[in-house]
């Protein structure tokens, strides 16, 4: 068996898996096809931080016809599927004419065939001007009647982040929470979520976030329903197979293929399948 | 959609003990290093004391505990953001 090759031994191929959150402009080549040799059959792209504010909202139509039009084709190259999700992300949203300004370039994208919906919204600071454009966005998500998917603040801002979101989300009359997913979920925001009938994300980061072995205590304390995981990959200190890498750790805990697969595949399908774009 | 079946039991000490033995003297060594420098006053590292008392309960929710420590738990949002990044910690 080849390295960093997981084998369903029911059949001849990996075990396929989705990557529903990972930033693949910041990722080379080399990436997509050593996540294709591990089994992955979809990668799902959230609009984010560039790692550095882009100075108008002309960066950002460009950054959209990259994430709907250009990754498409790079992914494909390797027999992948490539989708994406459209926003001003909310480290970006503290200025408030520039958010406006991108907010009005998504409906031009919205009906692009790679598109699932709008994300990834949320908080980081937690700000007032963080909260409107959230706010905005989902309006914007319930206009268009699209999929929305949440990024929650990093570490010490996380709960209070997680609580203002979901605040937000319940407040809003058209949103159904099952159409929703909350990215980046830890021990003390999970049950808030899920609890409310959101869908949870489980994000493995080498140094923050969340580990594979917390990522599987988590998916075995809730019975791992309405509940993905994900790589992130992006420009910062991370992994593109850190869902295979968890997957092999699931095996080691006695998870089965079917339980496995169910986590890996069948939920992100299951959620991403409210799109009528999503096929694999 | 396949039903949840529980994992097979596998010691998970074996699997995981030596991983969780590493990162507490980590966690001591930190500790001595910030102190012989003079830096333990700093309120991440009184945060990360305070935290550290959560592995001392009884009940299975000790990452949730430390992690609601290392929280803000106001409930306001801020007037303006006058940092992209975080801490770990609330001050």
């Amino acid at each position: 068996m080849a390295v960093g090759i997981i084998r369903n031994p029911k059949s001849k191929s990996a075990m396929s898996y989705i990557e529903p959150h990972g930033h693949m402009v910041s990722r080379t080549t080399d990436d997509y096809e050593k996540m294709a040799l591990a089994g992955c059959v979809a990668i799902c792209e959230p609009a984010f931080w560039a790692g550095f504010d882009r100075a108008s909202a002309q960066g950002f139509y460009d950054y959209f016809r990259q994430i709907t039009e250009y990754e498409p084709k790079r992914a494909a190259r390797f027999g992948l599927k490539h989708y994406s999700w459209l926003c001003i992300n909310p480290k970006e949203a503290e200025d408030l004419n520039l958010a406006d300004d991108v907010l009005a370039l998504i409906p031009e994208f919205i009906n692009k065939p790679n598109v699932l919906g709008i994300g990834e919204i949320g908080l980081n600071k937690n700000s007032r001007n963080e909260l409107k454009i959230l706010e905005k966005h989902i309006q914007l998500a319930a206009d268009y009647d699209q999929l929305i998917l949440v990024h929650t603040p990093h570490l010490e801002d996380k709960l209070k982040g997680t609580r203002l979101i979901l605040d937000a989300l319940k407040n809003h009359s058209k949103i159904k929470p099952e159409r929703v997913i909350i990215d980046h979920v830890e021990e003390h925001t999970i049950d808030l979520v899920l609890d409310a009938g959101f869908w949870a994300g489980l994000t493995l980061y080498p140094e923050s976030k969340c580990s594979p072995h917390r990522a599987i205590d988590m998916l075995e304390q809730r019975k791992a329903e309405k509940i993905w995981m994900n790589s992130a990959c992006d420009w910062g200190v991370s992994d593109p197979l850190a869902v295979p890498k968890t997957m092999l750790e699931m095996r080691k805990r006695g998870w089965n293929e079917h339980s496995i697969q169910r986590v890996a595949l069948e939920n992100p399908v299951a959620f991403m399948g409210q799109s009528p774009k999503f096929k694999l | 959609m396949t039903l949840w079946t529980p994992p097979q039991a596998v010691n998970l000490v074996d699997l995981n003990f030596m991983d969780a033995r590493f990162k507490l003297i980590e966690v001591a060594a930190f500790l001595d290093r910030i102190q012989r420098a003079g830096q333990d006053e700093d309120f991440r590292v009184l945060a990360l004391k305070k935290a550290i008392a959560a592995l001392s309960q009884s009940e299975p929710q000790r990452a949730k505990n430390v992690l609601l420590s290392l929280s803000d738990t106001t409930t306001e949002p801020i007037p303006k953001a006058t940092m992209q990044g975080a801490l770990g910690a609330w001050q």
